[in-house]
C-alpha cells in the first residue's frame, strides 16, 4: 500500500512539474494561437539565471529564504526579457504570416536559445546547492519531502492567479478580447502589439518560477533540459485542452499520474511482457484516445478557425 | 538588359573562387612517395609537407555535450603535441589537422556527419562517442575503406560485425559486465540486484552482460527497468524497485542520469547500493548526486591513470590546458597516437596502406598497452573499481589486470636491457685506450638507446666505469 500510495505522490509531483510548464505554454496559445516551442527553452534560462544567483550569494550569509527571493527576482527579471525580446524580434514580424512560419521560427528560436546558454553557462552539468529545506513528511510509509509539496502548491497557485487575471481584470478582458479577434479589438482601442507582449511577459515570469522549481527539486540544471520539459508540457497541455488554463494543470497531473503508474505497475500487470520503457508509449496512448474523443482535449472548447 | 547579367556574373565569379579554393586545398596533397634510403650524406631536398586530416566524432551539443567536448580537447592535444614533435612519414612532413563533428549522441546523425567525413576524405576517424552512434558509423568507414578507432564505444557488436576498420581502445561491456556482476554478487555479497538501462546500445548491452554474469555468479535479479538518456525523474522505477528490497541497484547508462537517479534513490529512503559502469564513473556524477553519492561504485575499463607509466603526465598536462578531465579523454588521447603509430610504421597516411598496421599495435599509452585482437577488441582488458569516499572516486581493485602484469613485465625487461647495456658499456670501456673508449661508450650508449629508454642510466654506468680506470 505505501508503494502504491508513493507512486500516486511520484505522479503528482511530476504532473505539478509538467503542470508550472504547461500554463505558459497554453496562456500562449489561448491568446495568440501560437506553440511557442521556445518555452522549454525559457525555463531552462529561468534555471540557469536562478542557479547562478544562488551560486553567488550562497556564502554571503543571507537567509536562505532572502537568496531564493533574489534568485527568483532575477530569473523573472531576465526571463520577462527573454520573452519580451523574442516576440519582438522574431514573432511580430511573422504576426500576418501563414501559421507555419511562426512555428518553424519557434523551433529556431528553441534552437538558439539552448545554443546560448551553452556558449554562456558551458556544456557541464551544474548542481543546485541544496540550500533549500527538505524536510521530509511520512505518509502511510510513503515520503514527499517540503520542496515537493511547494511545487504542487504553487502550481495551483498561479493556476488560480492566472484563472482571476484572465477572467477578473480589465487586462484580462483586454486578452480574451485580442484572442478572439485581433482586428476588431483594435478598432475597439485595445492596443493588441502591448497585450501581446504582455503575454510573452507573463509567460516567461510562469516560466522563471517553474525553472526554479525543477532545478531544486531534481537539484540539476543543463543547457538541454527544457527540451523535454517542454515537450511533456506541451502534451499536458494538449491533453487538457490546450489553451485552457484548468487543462494546463489537468493535463500535467494526468500525465504525470500515467507515467509514474504506469512505469510502476506495467511490468507486473503484464507479467514482465510489457517493460517500464512502455510509459511514455502508454502516455501518449491515453493522448490518442483523448484527442480521439475529445479532439479540443478533456476540458479544451472547440476554437473556431481564425479567418 | 544589363541587371539580368549580375547573377550569371556573380555565379561565375563565385565558381571561380570555389576553384581556386579547391584547387588550393589539394595542391599540397601529393602522393607520399617511397623514402629514398639516404646511405651518403648529402644534404636531403626540401620536404613537401602533407597536410593529414582525422575525423573525430561525439556529441558537443545535447545531454552528453559535456563528455563529447572532453574526447574532442583531448584528440586536439594529442593532434597538438604530434604537430609540434614534426612528424615525417613517407619522406614528406605531416601535419595533422582535426575535423571535429557533433553526432548529438544521436544514431541517425552518425551517420550523417559519418558520411560527411568521408566525403572530406579523412585519413582515419577517431570515435564515435558512443555506442549507438559508433555502430551505425562503422559500416560507412568500413564501406569507405576508412580506418576508425573509438576510444569508448563499448558495446561488443561494435566489433563483431566483421568490419576490419572498427578498433577500439577500450574493454567491452562483454569484459566490463562479466567483472560487474562478478563484483556485484560476490565483493558486495548482493543476493538480489535489480537492473535499470536507459536503452542506448551502450546502456542496455552493459546492462545485459551484467544480468548474465549476476546469475552467473548466483546472484538473484529482482527487476529489470528502463529509463532513456534524457530523463531526469526516476522516482516511479525506484519506487517499484524498493518494493523488491534488493541490496544492489545497478545502472547501465550515463553520469547525467545516474546522479539523480542516487539522489531520488536516498531520498525515496532506499538502502540498497547503487553500481554503475564507465558511463556514470565521471567527477559530474558525484556532483549531482550530492551527498547521496558517498559510498556508492562504479568501474572503468584499464588502471588508473596514475598508475600508468606517462599517465599521470598526461593527466597534468590535459588539467592545465581543459580542465578536470571528465571521462574518456585519455583513451581518446591514446586512439590517435596508436593511429599514428600505425602510420609510422606503415610509413604512410594513406587509409589503405596503414589499416593492416594498426592490427599490429603494440603500443604503451597511458591508459593500457594496446594490442588488438582478430576482431579489433582491446587485448586483455583489465577493469577497474571506484567507490565514493569523500565526495571522491576512490580507486578500490583492478581485476582481469593482464595490462596491468604487461606493464609490470616491460617495465622488468626494461630495467634488465639497461643492466645487459651497462656490462657491454663497462667491458668496452675497461679493454680501450681512452679514444676508443670514447667511442666504445657511445656505440654503448646508442645500444641502450635502442634497448630500452633508459639509456641515460647506462650512459652514466659507462662514464663510472671510464672514471675508475
Amino acid at each position: 500500500m505505501d508503494i502504491f500510495i508513493q507512486q500516486i505522490i511520484n505522479g503528482l509531483v511530476l504532473g505539478s512539474i509538467y503542470a508550472l510548464v504547461a500554463l505558459g505554454y497554453t496562456m500562449v496559445y489561448g491568446i495568440m494561437g501560437l506553440i511557442n516551442f521556445a518555452h522549454g527553452e525559457i525555463v531552462m534560462i529561468g534555471a540557469m539565471v536562478a542557479l547562478t544567483v544562488v551560486k553567488l550569494l550562497v556564502n554571503s550569509g543571507l537567509p536562505v529564504f532572502i537568496i531564493i527571493l533574489i534568485a527568483l527576482a532575477g530569473a523573472v527579471a531576465v526571463c520577462m526579457a527573454v520573452g519580451y525580446s523574442i516576440e519582438r524580434i522574431a514573432y511580430r514580424p511573422l504576426r500576418r504570416a501563414p501559421k507555419l512560419a511562426p512555428l518553424i521560427t519557434a523551433i529556431g528560436v528553441s534552437i538558439v536559445l539552448q545554443n546560448l546558454a551553452m556558449l554562456i553557462w558551458g556544456r557541464n552539468y551544474h548542481a543546485f546547492p541544496p540550500i533549500l529545506p527538505d524536510a521530509q513528511f511520512d505518509i502511510y510509509g510513503a515520503t514527499i519531502t517540503s520542496l515537493q509539496v511547494t511545487i504542487v502548491l504553487i502550481a495551483a497557485l498561479m493556476m488560480a492567479g492566472l484563472i482571476v487575471l484572465i477572467h477578473r481584470t480589465r487586462l484580462g478582458r483586454a486578452m480574451r478580447a485580442t484572442s478572439e479577434n485581433p482586428l476588431i479589438a483594435q478598432l475597439m482601442g485595445v492596443n493588441i502589439n502591448q497585450i501581446i507582449s504582455f503575454t510573452f511577459v507573463i509567460g516567461s515570469a510562469l516560466a522563471a518560477v517553474a525553472g526554479l522549481m525543477v532545478s531544486a527539486n531534481y537539484s540539476i540544471v543543463h543547457f538541454y533540459m527544457g527540451f523535454m520539459l517542454g515537450l511533456k508540457a506541451f502534451t499536458a497541455a494538449v491533453l487538457g485542452g490546450i489553451g485552457n488554463i484548468a487543462g494546463a494543470v489537468l493535463g500535467g497531473i494526468l500525465l504525470g499520474l500515467i507515467e509514474s503508474l504506469g512505469a510502476g505497475y506495467i511490468g507486473d500487470l503484464t507479467g514482465g511482457f510489457l517493460g517500464s520503457h512502455y510509459q511514455d508509449v502508454f502516455a501518449f496512448f491515453v493522448l490518442i484516445c483523448v484527442l480521439i474523443f475529445r479532439p479540443s482535449g478533456l476540458v479544451g472548447e472547440k476554437i473556431s478557425e481564425r479567418a | 538588359m544589363s541587371y539580368s547579367r549580375i547573377p550569371s556574373m556573380t555565379f561565375a565569379i563565385a565558381a571561380a573562387i570555389a576553384m581556386i579554393g579547391c584547387s588550393q586545398k589539394e595542391a599540397p596533397k601529393p602522393v607520399p612517395a617511397p623514402v629514398p634510403v639516404v646511405t651518403a650524406p648529402v644534404a636531403p631536398p626540401p620536404k613537401p609537407e602533407v597536410t593529414v586530416q582525422l575525423g573525430h566524432v561525439a556529441p558537443l551539443t545535447g545531454p552528453q555535450a559535456h563528455l563529447g567536448k572532453d574526447n574532442e580537447n583531448a584528440a586536439r592535444m594529442a593532434i597538438d603535441e604530434l604537430n609540434g614533435k614534426g612528424l615525417e612519414i613517407g619522406g614528406a612532413k605531416i601535419k595533422f589537422a582535426l575535423v571535429a563533428e557533433d553526432d548529438q549522441a544521436v544514431p541517425m546523425q552518425g551517420t550523417i556527419v559519418a558520411q560527411k567525413l568521408v566525403d572530406a576524405k579523412v585519413n582515419g576517424v577517431i570515435g564515435h562517442l558512443n555506442s549507438g552512434t559508433t555502430i551505425p558509423a562503422s559500416k560507412i568507414y568500413f564501406d569507405a575503406g576508412i580506418p576508425q578507432i573509438s576510444g569508448s564505444a563499448t558495446n561488443p557488436k561494435y566489433t563483431q560485425q566483421g568490419f576490419t576498420t572498427a578498433f577500439r581502445v577500450m574493454a567491452n561491456d562483454v569484459q566490463q559486465g562479466k567483472v560487474l556482476g562478478d563484483y556485484a554478487a560476490k565483493q558486495m555479497a548482493a543476493k538480489t540486484v535489480a537492473i535499470i538501462d536507459d536503452r542506448s546500445a551502450y546502456g542496455q548491452g552493459l546492462a545485459d552482460e551484467f544480468e548474465k554474469s549476476v546469475i552467473a555468479a548466483g546472484g538473484k535479479v529482482a527487476t529489470r527497468e528502463f529509463t532513456n538518456d534524457k530523463a531526469t525523474d526516476f522516482a516511479a522505477i525506484l519506487t517499484k524497485i524498493k518494493s523488491k528490497k534488493v541490496d544492489v541497484i545497478f545502472y547501465g547508462g550515463m553520469d547525467a542520469q545516474g546522479g539523480p537517479m542516487t539522489k531520488q534513490l536516498k531520498s525515496l529512503g532506499l538502502k540498497a547500493k547503487f553500481l554503475t559502469g564507465d558511463g556514470g564513473c565521471t567527477p559530474e556524477y558525484i556532483k549531482l548526486a550530492g551527498a547521496a553519492s558517498e559510498g556508492q561504485y562504479c568501474s572503468l575499463p584499464g588502471v588508473p591513470l596514475d598508475q600508468m607509466p606517462g599517465g599521470k603526465a598526461f593527466g597534468d598536462a590535459f588539467t592545465a590546458k581543459y580542465g578536470q578531465i571528465q571521462l574518456y579523454a585519455p583513451y581518446v588521447y591514446d586512439a590517435v597516437m596508436v593511429m599514428v603509430d600505425a602510420m609510422k610504421r606503415a610509413n604512410s597516411v594513406e587509409s589503405a596502406k596503414f589499416l593492416p598496421e594498426i592490427g599490429k599495435t603494440d603500443y604503451q599509452g597511458v591508459t593500457a598497452r594496446v594490442q588488438f585482437d582478430e576482431k579489433g577488441d582491446l587485448k586483455g582488458g583489465a577493469i577497474s573499481l571506484y567507490q565514493v569516499k569523500d565526495g571522491k572516486w576512490e580507486y578500490r581493485e583492478t581485476i582481469g589486470g593482464a595490462p596491468v602484469e604487461m606493464a609490470k613485465e616491460a617495465v622488468k625487461e626494461a630495467a634488465t636491457a639497461v643492466k645487459d647495456a651497462a656490462v657491454v658499456a663497462g667491458e668496452a670501456a675497461k679493454d680501450a685506450m681512452k679514444d676508443v673508449a670514447k667511442e666504445g661508450a657511445k656505440a654503448a650508449a646508442d645500444m641502450t638507446k635502442s634497448a630500452a629508454d633508459a639509456g641515460k642510466s647506462a650512459a652514466e654506468t659507462t662514464k663510472a666505469a671510464i672514471e675508475k680506470k
